[in-house]
């Protein structure tokens, strides 16, 4: 059984999506995904303890011989984000099940909890596989319920923002599949370690250089990296609540794993960094994207949009780290993928119990709401602390880490403006704090002296992530420990 | 010059194909157009994976027992997997298509970002 956990974690909610379909009724769909979701954790769990027991799992599917067969690779950097994606999934599960009928209609639930099966099974598929051309075929099973499932939002502008993604996804992933059909054309082969040990006699060729230019740009799409990042503050603004959770917490991790396996276990790391010299320009895009898109997401007057740039700005903090290229770095990077991952969550799961309440994400239809909901917003502010750094929350340590490693290379410009820009984000979470505590509600279409606290069923997942952004913020043991293992693993194995 | 116009002619193709539908679903206005340039952009790969497995003088892949040359079929196995995902990416797209149309009355972009700003 253990042996097969690497291809389970896949398969479990891959199947339970079509059972969802087959079975219809809203209560027991919402059951089937939740066992299939947790039991996807337990899976992950349970991965990563074998991982740094044994070291890398490799699995061949159906006997099939690699480099002949696909084959499932498991090492420290993949359990890592196996863990924080199917953390998070399992954490809004008690969240959906009011959410969900609440904002789609008892009719759609289902229908929901099918997609966000596929959409979870295509992330994982993306984050186990080590054959490049598998990775196509998870990321577009991922992106195509992606697309679904932001067009399920109430306001009809999720249908454009979905249609946006749609396009510009679509483009991502061709060119994806162009760079690696450019791959197969120089080396003959799409199993990753088998490419890794191919490109070497063949890196000098234009072709190669073509290939890494569009694996790294159709990725960055996905990722929405700075320039390329014109697809997610819609998405994200105008998609359900649990959807909005679910993308921010996952879906640009995912991504930017599948960046670095690209960058450091197929490419390697001297390649990227000595030839294509692509440090410098991922330096600069991230920066821009701290500087701009922090400076935006101030300007905002919808939450939810506040915390999509903000997420954008995020982005750019993990790319920062990666352009280090660097054990230290690397470590920044996967580091704050795990916090990040909790610290947007939290806040998007806040937006979600305001939502649920109040039925809007204007800051002017929210003034004084902190006094009606104060434990949702209570909840709103610590996660705020925790994305703006402040000490004793996971933000602090993976900012802390972050600067160490510029330090390290003697970037001291980078380091203040890691600073700089964390202020930028005070001022951003700032503006919903005050709105929401020390502002008089303004007599307008919202009536906030009905609002009510929200229930228990979705109080308690925010909880649960605002307990994991203070633990992660003292605690550093294990996520630090493992993202500096992976982070060293990754570049002591790449050439 | 000769061989690399008529040599590589298959790439040229592909090179003219993708910039057409590169070049429609940025240009276009109309919701449809853009999935339809969407299509040819994603047709064109479809054509550099299948011209990139042809062996000359190969045959198709039938092992009869006889030494034959055969082109590479692996690229044709991944190219059906990516038809699949052109088809269900372009039909999404259509649904969403139809959704614009049935809230927004209009698939002509400029049309909608007029309304969405104005809501």
């Amino acid at each position: 059984m253990a042996e097969h956990f690497p291809v389970l974690i896949v398969l479990l909610p891959l199947i339970a999506a079509p059972l969802c379909v087959a079975l219809r009724h809203g209560g027991g769909t919402w059951l089937l995904a939740t066992l299939a979701t947790w039991g996807s954790f337990a899976i992950s769990i349970a991965l990563l303890a074998q991982v740094l027991e044994d070291g890398t799992i490799k699995y061949q599917l159906g006997n099939w011989v690699a480099p002949w067969g696909i084959e499932y690779v498991v090492d420290e950097l993949n359990a890592y984000i196996l863990l924080v994606v199917t953390a998070i999934a399992s954490v809004i599960m008690p969240f959906a099940a009011r959410s969900v009928p609440a904002e789609m209609g008892q009719r759609g639930v289902y229908l929901f909890y099918t997609m966000y099966l596929l959409c979870l099974s295509g992330l994982l598929g993306m984050t186990v596989t080590g054959d490049a051309f598998n990775v196509f075929v998870f990321l577009e099973i991922s992106s195509l319920s992606s697309y679904a499932l932001i067009s399920l939002g109430r306001n009809r502008k999720a249908l454009h923002a979905a249609y946006q993604y749609l396009v510009l996804g679509t483009i991502g992933a061709t060119f994806f599949l162009i760079g690696v059909g450019l791959l197969y054309l120089m080396t003959g082969t799409l199993n990753m370690a088998d490419l890794a040990a191919r490109i070497d006699k063949v890196e000098d060729s234009r072709i190669i250089y073509t290939a890494f230019g569009f694996i790294v740009l159709g990725i960055g799409l996905k990722l929405a990296v700075f320039p390329l990042h014109a697809w997610l503050p819609n998405a994200y603004t105008y998609a359900p609540s649990v959807v909005s959770i679910f993308l921010a917490g996952t879906a640009t991790k995912v991504s930017l794993y599948l960046l670095l396996r690209f960058i450091y276990s197929v490419f390697g790391h001297s390649f990227t960094f000595d030839k294509v010299v692509a440090g410098p320009l991922i330096l600069v895009l991230a920066v821009a994207a701290i500087v701009i898109c922090s400076l935006v997401a101030v300007w905002q007057r919808n939450i939810k949009r506040i915390l999509a740039f903000s997420s954008v700005a995020q982005i750019g903090y993990m790319l920062l780290g990666v352009s280090l290229g660097t054990v230290m770095g690397l470590q920044a990077t996967l580091l704050h993928i795990f916090n990040h991952a909790m610290m947007k969550a939290g806040l998007f799961l806040a937006c979600g119990c305001i939502l649920y309440r109040v039925g809007s994400m204007k800051l002017v239809d929210l003034q004084g709401v902190g006094r009606r909901m104060p434990w949702t917003m209570m909840a709103f502010t610590l996660c705020g602390l925790s994305l703006i750094g402040v000490p004793l929350t996971a933000g602090f340590i993976s900012k802390w880490y972050l600067v160490t490693a510029t330090l390290e290379r003697g970037w001291w410009a980078a380091a203040v403006l890691i600073v700089l820009a964390s202020l930028l984000a005070l001022v951003y979470v700032g503006k919903v704090v005050q709105a929401a505590f020390f502002k008089e509600p303004e007599t307008g279409v919202v009536n906030l002296a009905e609002v009510r606290e929200a229930p228990l069923s979705l109080l308690i997942p925010t909880w649960i992530l605002v307990f994991a952004n203070l633990y992660f913020g003292i605690e550093t043991d294990i996520s630090a420990d493992i993202a500096g293992q992976a982070a060293k693993q990754l570049i002591g194995a790449s050439r | 010059m000769v061989d690399l116009i008529l040599g590589l002619y298959n790439y040229w193709i592909v090179i003219a194909l993708m910039m057409a539908g590169l070049y429609i679903v940025i240009s276009r206005q109309n919701l449809i157009k853009k999935l339809i340039g969407l299509n040819i952009f994603q047709t064109s790969v479809f054509v550099l994976y299948i011209s990139i497995g042809k062996v000359f003088g190969g045959t198709a892949p039938i092992l009869d027992g006889t030494d034959r040359i055969y082109s590479n079929p692996l690229p044709h196995v991944l190219i059906l997997t990516a038809i699949v995902v052109g088809v269900a990416t372009a039909a999404l797209g259509l649904a969403l298509v139809v959704r614009i149309k049935e809230e927004y009355g209009t698939i002509e972009e400029d049309d909608i970002n007029q309304m969405d700003d104005e809501s």
